[in-house]
């Protein structure tokens, strides 16, 4: 009987922990947009991305404001793979990326390793 | 001296190219344009004279303060700027420049003077803006010297904030461009320095009630960053200290039957819970920190891993303490793991404290970089020396640079000779000869003589600040062969959480008794020995120290992909003018076939080209100037069209050229022909040189190898490449000039646009080819390449079309790229197998699948151990970049 409970809740935990981390929805938000044409979005950078999902508009140039407000390495560097951009990020500074998003789509940012992810939805 | 009341210039009265006299007074002009111009409509060439009066008043009276300056100058309407003009020629250049500055709406008056190379501008701010007089001047094709610069300022907290600081700015003479960004809080202003000083521009903003921070120079950001790290680096080495005597006096008392000595008290659960819980909760503090924030983001990370691992073994042990009869009525006997979890934090620490030292030392050749920028610049403004901090000199200025100073821009030499120590940009250890014209890069150190030079980048244009933007970039990029290790580590952490609790599922269901003990014991072992660390830091540490150290001899990469690329290639194609050759031919042969001595061979030759631009005619007026032989002006020089020269010299009359044009003037060529024949053999171009009607003479002229051409060719064979040369060059020439150099394979007679064709060709069987080029012709060929090798680039850093470029003019540079990016990637071989290994051995290890067969079980405490040493050893062996000797330092 034991057994069976352990199993049970075990195996729930590693399907609960992996939808957690790996499927789950996240917060979105939405640029803001300035009358200059141009939609922009500050990032906090600190264990993740805050906010993990930001909803741009399509064909109008995108400005993310990355403030990192931390050390911890594993934030050091940013990539938008599609858009072909890889950046470090100083701490304790904003690094502004700005591109004109061609697409809708869904494109993913991570850090350097791939652990830390955010979205980047184009709409 | 006299002014030129149309264009502003001075003028000598004596050497005026014209006069008039006006209502008694008589005006002196630079040239006749400015004469007639004067004559059709004197007054509006006057009329202004008394508007400046009134301009130069209200300036005088700003001496009694700025402020009141400011204000006044407000009040008189029109402003007045004064552009200091780059790139004016002639005074014909001023007299366009200030037609277009007039024509402009909401300019009242625009004066440019030559002389002084300044526009002086009358204009109604409500009309038209500074800015907008700076692009007409650009789109005229002259610049104006400005200054620009970013300037932190706090207390702009909504966008009317944003518009009172950029109006506030833009009030002020001298500031030709306000941009304020709520977002980053900062301040980019374009200015004129000669007009308005940075302290005046603080001013400024704080007069309009916000707050300038210090302006940071660019290694500020980074020097934050350190300090932060420091602290950081200071309470890890703190907490562990105390960690480890902790730990030490858990360990003990929690192994009794090693240490049968320790009292007795300290065996009790509750004195090692007591002693555990400030170094699970305060020392490790971080990972509960760190995987908290994760978790917040839905992220997982190596905190989750520590704090989930050491937490399950923490409250095992807690719950074991408080009711021991709950284990013992299960039949299991009472256990705590308080040591486990302590030890696991400690040794965990101790590896981030020694990765933090080693990682420090990754970026050490940005640091070195960033701290050669000098701070200040001696400029000469009118007339005067002056010391400026170097943001402040714009292109245009005159610097002097004394014995022993840096050189804080990039420029050209005006006056003075010198040697210069440029070892730290370009790698050449030999201090380099500079005189008038010459190059000279900022950064650099002057040893001998003073000179003045003419800056001709500045700011972020500058070859420094371009090599630290090149590698900075190229050090956050990563290689190709890290994108599986990425991939595997995105996924990483779930998926070592869903091995440990599928291990603890396991143990506990099938496992010998105590089924709980072993279920727990694995199941943190797992969580502790993952390290998804080692698998990240694998390639950028390698590439972040390999691409340093390139920099440190002048061989700047563009990234991790060509670091990789590089190491693949199995063919270079060379360019061969300006990339194996010197680019500038030289005389290497003079033939004399009659009476006629050498010297006066080359004096009739030399005479002859005098007034030539031929390369050819060049080479020979060298060669004269080298022998020191006195020339005289030729008469009645005529150039033929792709054949040659004639002229007059001394009376005799002068043939100079190939053999069709002696041919065609009827002159014998005897024997000369098949001498000349074989000077062609040779790879070089012989030129007939015929006195009155007769043959005297052949000056046979090449384009010599460089010196170290030979010596880099056979290394790179060495090296087991095949050696390629391009050329547009006839075969025979090519041949003589690629045996020279050690090369078997040419391809000759090849058309410059053709160049990319033959680098496809070489692509489509199967090659993998590395151009090296200048940079400028062959840009499209350097594209082309699997790998474009741009070299002897000077300031001129970032050279699009290339992978990898060569501050230095030397082909050895190619051989140190292709080593350097050999022994990287071998770096990051070790390091990615390693990572790998590490990790797929050891979770299934510490999962327990020895067990069933050897009885072998991981300690979570070993776990911990091997843990904290992987990121260390990678990091380390990284770090052995930085002491590799590049095959060039090899051999000398």
């Amino acid at each position: 009987m034991e057994k069976i409970i352990v199993t049970v809740l075990g195996l729930a935990l590693v399907i609960l922990v992996n939808w957690y981390f790996l499927f789950s929805r996240r917060r979105e938000r939405q640029a803001v947009m300035k009358k200059d044409r141009l939609q922009e979005v500050t990032v906090r950078v600190k264990g993740g991305y805050d906010p993990d999902v930001t909803v741009v508009r399509k064909g109008i140039p995108v400005r993310l404001n990355f403030y990192r407000d931390e050390t911890a390495d594993c934030s050091e560097i940013l990539v938008i793979g599609e858009f072909n951009i890889r950046k470090p990020l100083p701490a304790f500074k904003t690094t502004a990326i700005e591109f004109t998003p061609k697409e809708e789509g869904e494109y993913a940012f991570t850090c350097g390793m791939g652990m830390l992810r955010g979205k980047l939805i184009v709409r | 001296m006299a002014k030129d009341p149309v264009c502003g210039m001075e003028v000598k009265e004596t050497q005026a190219a014209g006069t008039s006299v006006y209502k008694g007074k008589t005006y002196y002009f630079c040239e006749p344009g400015c004469k007639t111009k004067f004559d059709e409509n004197p007054e509006i060439y006057l009329k202004p004279k008394e508007e400046e009066k009134k301009v130069k008043e209200v300036k005088l009276q700003s001496a009694e303060g700025r402020k009141t300056s400011l204000i006044k100058e407000r009040e008189a309407k029109s402003n007045r700027i004064d552009l200091p003009i780059v790139g004016m020629s002639c005074a014909s250049c001023a007299s366009t420049i200030q037609r277009d500055l007039g024509d402009l709406k909401g300019v009242e008056r625009a004066s440019v003077n030559f002389a002084n190379s300044k526009a002086t501008v009358l204009f109604q701010p409500q009309l038209i803006k500074p800015e907008d007089l700076i692009k007409s001047i650009r789109r005229t094709g002259y610049d104006v010297g400005t200054a620009s610069l970013e300037i932190p300022v706090r207390g702009m907290e909504c966008a009317s904030c944003v518009q009172n600081v950029e109006k506030a700015l833009l009030g002020a003479r001298g500031v030709t461009k306000a941009a304020a960004n709520l977002a980053t809080e900062k301040v980019r202003v374009e200015y004129i320095p000669s007009e308005i000083s940075l302290t005046q521009i603080k001013k400024i903003i704080e007069e309009a009630g916000y707050k300038v921070l210090e302006i940071p120079h660019d290694q500020e950001a980074e020097d934050i960053e350190r300090i932060v790290r420091q602290k950081e680096y200071k309470t890890l080495k703190r907490k562990f200290f105390i960690g480890l005597v902790l730990a030490v006096v858990i360990f003990v008392g929690s192994s009794a039957h090693w240490f049968p000595w320790v009292p007795d008290f300290l065996n009790s659960f509750f004195v090692l819970w007591t002693l555990a819980t400030p170094v699970q909760f305060w020392i490790g503090w971080q990972f509960y920190k760190g995987a908290w924030g994760a978790f917040r983001h839905r992220n997982a990370d190596m905190n989750t891993l520590i704090a989930v691992g050491t937490s399950a073994a923490y409250l095992y042990s807690v719950v074991a303490t408080l009711f021991p009869n709950l284990f013992a009525s299960a039949g299991i006997e009472p256990k705590v793991y308080f040591d486990t979890s302590v030890v696991i934090i400690v040794l965990i620490l101790f590896g981030r404290l020694l990765e933090a030292r080693a990682k420090g030392q990754t970026s050490e050749a940005i640091r070195k970089l960033v701290g050669l920028q000098p701070k200040t610049a001696r400029v000469i403004r009118d007339g005067k020396e002056q010391d400026v901090p170097v943001e402040e000199v714009v292109v245009g200025d005159v610097v002097l640079v004394r014995p022993g100073e840096k050189i804080p821009v990039d420029g050209v030499v005006k006056e003075g000779k010198s040697s210069v120590d440029e070892s730290m940009i370009t790698g050449e250890s030999i201090p380099v000869r500079k005189k008038a014209g010459d190059e000279v890069i900022g950064a650099t150190i002057n040893k001998m003589g003073s000179f003045k030079f003419k800056a001709t980048k500045v700011g972020k244009d500058t070859a420094l600040a371009q090599i630290i933007k090149l590698v900075q970039d190229a050090q956050g990029s990563k290689a190709p062969i890290q994108r599986l290790a990425d991939i595997i580590a995105g996924y990483f952490v779930p998926i070592v959480i869903s091995i440990a609790i599928v291990t603890f599922i396991i143990w506990f269901d099938f496992g010998p008794q105590p089924v709980l003990t072993f279920a727990l014991l694995n199941f943190v072992a797992v969580m502790i020995i993952a390290c998804p660390c080692a698998l990240g830091l694998a390639t950028p540490t390698a590439v972040m120290v390999g691409t340093g150290k390139g920099a440190e001899y002048g061989i700047l990469i563009k990234g991790g992909e060509s670091l990789e690329t590089a190491h693949k290639i199995d063919t270079i194609v060379f360019d061969k003018t300006g990339t194996l050759t010197k680019g500038e031919p030289e005389v290497t042969d003079i033939v004399v076939m009659n009476s006629l001595s050498q010297h006066a061979l080359l004096r009739y030759a030399g005479s002859a080209e005098k007034a030539s631009e031929h390369p050819l005619g060049e080479a020979i007026l060298s060669k004269a100037g080298e022998q020191r032989i006195d020339l005289i002006d030729p008469v009645d020089f005529k150039a033929v069209e792709g054949q040659g020269i004639e002229a007059k010299v001394d009376g005799r009359s002068i043939l100079l050229g190939n053999k069709k044009l002696m041919k065609d003037r009827g002159v014998k060529l005897r024997d000369s022909e098949s001498r000349a024949d074989q000077l062609a053999e040779e790879g070089k171009t012989p030129v007939y040189l015929a006195v009155d009607g007769q043959v005297s003479g052949l000056i046979a002229v090449a384009d010599t190898l460089k010196e170290n051409s030979l010596q880099a060719v056979g290394r790179l064979k060495n090296l087991g490449l095949e050696i390629v040369m391009l050329t547009g060059d006839n075969r025979k020439t090519a041949e003589a000039i690629a045996s020279k150099a050690g090369i078997e394979s040419v391809l000759s007679e090849v058309l410059p646009e053709d160049k990319v064709l033959e680098i496809k060709r070489l692509q489509s069987g199967g090659k993998r080819v590395a151009m090296v080029g200048d940079g400028i012709n062959d840009a499209p060929a350097l594209a082309q390449a699997d790998i474009g090798i741009a070299i002897g680039s000077g300031t001129d850093v970032a050279v699009e079309a290339s992978d990898i470029t060569l501050i230095k003019d030397d082909l050895e540079g190619v051989v140190s790229a292709i080593d350097l990016s050999k022994k990287t990637i071998k770096i990051i071989k070790q390091n990615l197998f390693w990572a790998f290994f590490y990790n797929t051995a050891g979770i299934p290890v510490a999962a327990g699948i020895l067990y069933p067969f050897f009885g072998i079980l991981l300690n979570p405490i070993l776990a911990s151990a091997a843990m904290a040493f992987s990121s260390v050893s990678v990091v380390s062996n990284s770090l052995r970049l930085r002491r590799i000797k590049l095959v060039r330092q090899e051999e000398k």
